[in-house]
């Protein structure tokens, strides 16, 4: 669960079927909090979004929102997409081409309204997103990043129950996305619903999201706040999606509790980690160590740091990726390559290249160990 | 020139458009949105009068509309007259066998609407009703302006199943491509050729009017 406590406008989604794209789905968002349904493409992230506004029907699921029971497969209820309070900001946008911006808007204010009342409404909408003097303009008039605010304003004009994003920044250009994304931030501070965010990008996650939920294949892998699912991955394959490289098998071989330390074995080396009593001496599992973790040693000049979980290995990659090199070392005894990021300077003045041996630090405090 | 048969041909023409056009966007929606079994095998019958001689429908029509069909029978009781060899037997006969000329581009119409457009409606809250009327026709509206077109120049060019099913009953049934074929074999070239002349005009002018529509259309659609 995203969320340990529903508030009444909360939106509580389980959603799970076979074909013809796997679902197993369980999470919460409360009314004003953003959370970020995050994966790999074609892992069944907009599908999810879809079952919730109504656009598909998973076989077994479950939708609350507000108070409110919009899909039931046990006991048969099934909202159609239009009787559901949701704002849908999609991927390519979706605007109405033959409408102007303001009559985009004005189509999903209720029908209730008077035609002033609506133009009222609209022309205020647009102007929240900074988008005055454009409304008599036509999609196709307008940039992407415009075309994104209509879509915004329109999403927002049902006041709706629930906000729906399907990487809705992924059509613009890299300076638009931030101006949006920053818009996204401010925005969000006057809404007191869900706001549920698709997408594939892990820095867009950790930018606007208060939680997050982790995807793959349809599955929902791990799901809570931010900064706890980055720093703690629950699993080696949330880890992976997270885009932690280097993921080892190993065996518990001591607990010591009162040096507060773990002690794994991974092929042939003794490694030492921060003390983490959930897994029993004899237990295998997996374990990772983030780039940040692992520290070169100075070959000119050794440091401090060499003292820690000392390893050896041949450099089997070194590529300049602008201001830093990133480096894969062969350790002996293990297949998978050990990964690490120094600045470019540092890797010229210690002469690191292909086929030379070097020697790292595992620093024990970033060491995470996760199930096998 | 025959003035009748060119009247009785365009009232043929604007009726069958008349009825064709609700008909070719419920069929044309239905078929564009709706995944079924045997849609292809429905796809395939809507289309036979494409492939099929017009004098293999006319016949068919001809045998469906006689006294001794229920159809027949019920139309007479309803009316009073008979379904065959009538301007009403044509009207039917014509809507029937331009069906695949305006449920076609309706149905090609629909579908290029985007999807997310579609859904964006419903998440707009709009009716199923509400989105057809403000988001699918508007968008669709190109291809029925097609639709009809087409529907109306191929009535008026239409022969074998005119003939099969309304004969040739001066003022009543003689279409103007029947009266060309009268004139040509009672040796009038002069009313054969002014007929076939203005029968081309408006085919041609038809056709221009379809490509003009749907490229203002376009451009209003911001395409």
């Amino acid at each position: 669960m995203a969320s340990e406590r529903r508030n009444d406008k909360a939106l509580a989604v389980t959603l799970r079927q076979r074909a013809p794209i796997p679902l197993d789905v369980n999470f919460t968002c409360n009314a004003g909090e953003l959370l970020a349904i995050v994966g790999p493409s074609g892992g069944g992230k907009s599908t999810i979004l879809r079952a919730i506004a109504g656009l598909v029907t998973p076989s077994s699921g479950r939708i609350e929102c507000n108070g409110k029971t919009w899909l039931d497969t046990e006991t048969g209820i099934n909202l159609a997409a239009h009787h559901r309070s949701t704002g849908f900001v999609f991927q390519s946008f979706a605007l109405f081409p033959h409408m102007s911006a303001r009559a985009n808007v004005e189509e999903a204010l209720p029908v209730e309204a008077s035609l002033k009342e609506r133009r009222r409404i609209a022309e205020e909408l647009l102007a929240r997103v900074h988008l005055a003097g454009l409304e008599e303009r036509k999609p196709s008039e307008l940039s992407g990043g415009q075309q994104q605010r209509v879509a915004v304003a329109r999403a927002l004009a049902r006041e709706p129950n629930v906000i729906l994003l399907d990487e809705p920044f992924s059509a613009v250009d890299e300076a638009t996305r931030k101006k949006l994304q920053s818009e996204l931030l401010t925005l969000r501070q006057t809404l007191n619903v869900p706001i549920l965010l698709v997408t594939h990008s892990l820095e867009e996650a950790t930018l606007l999201a208060d939680n997050i939920c982790l995807v793959h294949h349809g599955k929902s892998l791990q799901s809570g706040p931010t900064q706890t699912v980055l720093n703690n991955p629950a699993s080696s394959q949330a880890a992976r999606l997270i885009g932690h490289r280097n993921i080892f098998g190993g065996e518990i071989v001591a607990q010591l509790p009162e040096a507060q330390k773990t002690m794994i074995s991974w092929a042939g080396h003794r490694v030492e980690a921060d003390y983490q009593p959930d897994f029993t001496t004899g237990s295998q599992i997996m374990w990772l160590v983030p780039q940040s973790g692992v520290i070169l040693h100075q070959r000119v000049r050794p440091s401090k740091g060499e003292r820690e979980n000392p390893i050896a290995g041949e450099v089997i990659e070194c590529l300049k990726a602008g201001d830093n090199t990133r480096i894969a070392l062969c350790v002996s005894g293990e297949t998978d390559p050990l990964a690490l990021s120094v600045p470019t300077h540092v890797a010229e003045r210690n002469s690191i290249r292909i086929g030379e041996t070097i020697q790292v630090s595992l620093l024990a405090k970033a060491i995470h160990i996760l199930p096998d | 020139m025959d003035w009748t048969a060119l009247w009785i041909s365009v009232e043929l023409g604007l009726w069958t458009v008349l009825l064709l056009l609700p008909l070719g966007v419920f069929l044309g929606h239905f078929l564009a949105f709706h995944r079924f079994r045997g849609r292809r095998l429905l796809e395939a019958f809507l289309a036979m009068p494409l492939v099929l001689p017009p004098t293999v429908i006319g016949y068919y029509l001809l045998t469906v509309f006689g006294k001794g069909t229920w159809i027949g029978q019920g139309w007479e009781a309803l009316t009073g007259g008979p379904l065959a060899f009538t301007f009403e037997g044509l009207i039917a006969a014509s809507v029937i066998a331009n069906i695949p000329f305006a449920v076609q581009p309706m149905q090609r119409a629909f579908e290029a609407i985007p999807p997310e457009v579609r859904e964006a409606g419903m998440c707009c809250g709009m009716s199923p009703l509400r989105l057809l009327r403000r988001i699918e026709l508007p968008l669709a509206w190109p291809g029925a302006v097609t639709a009809m077109v087409l529907s109306f120049a191929h009535t008026l060019g239409e022969f074998g199943i005119v003939l099969m099913v309304g004969g040739n009953i001066a003022g009543e049934t003689r279409t103007i491509s029947i009266a060309i074929y009268d004139r040509v074999q009672a040796f009038d070239d002069v009313a054969a050729g002014e007929m076939a002349a203005v029968l081309l005009v408006i085919s041609f002018v038809s056709i221009v009017c379809v490509l003009t529509l749907a490229d203002r259309i376009g451009q209003r659609h911001g395409k």
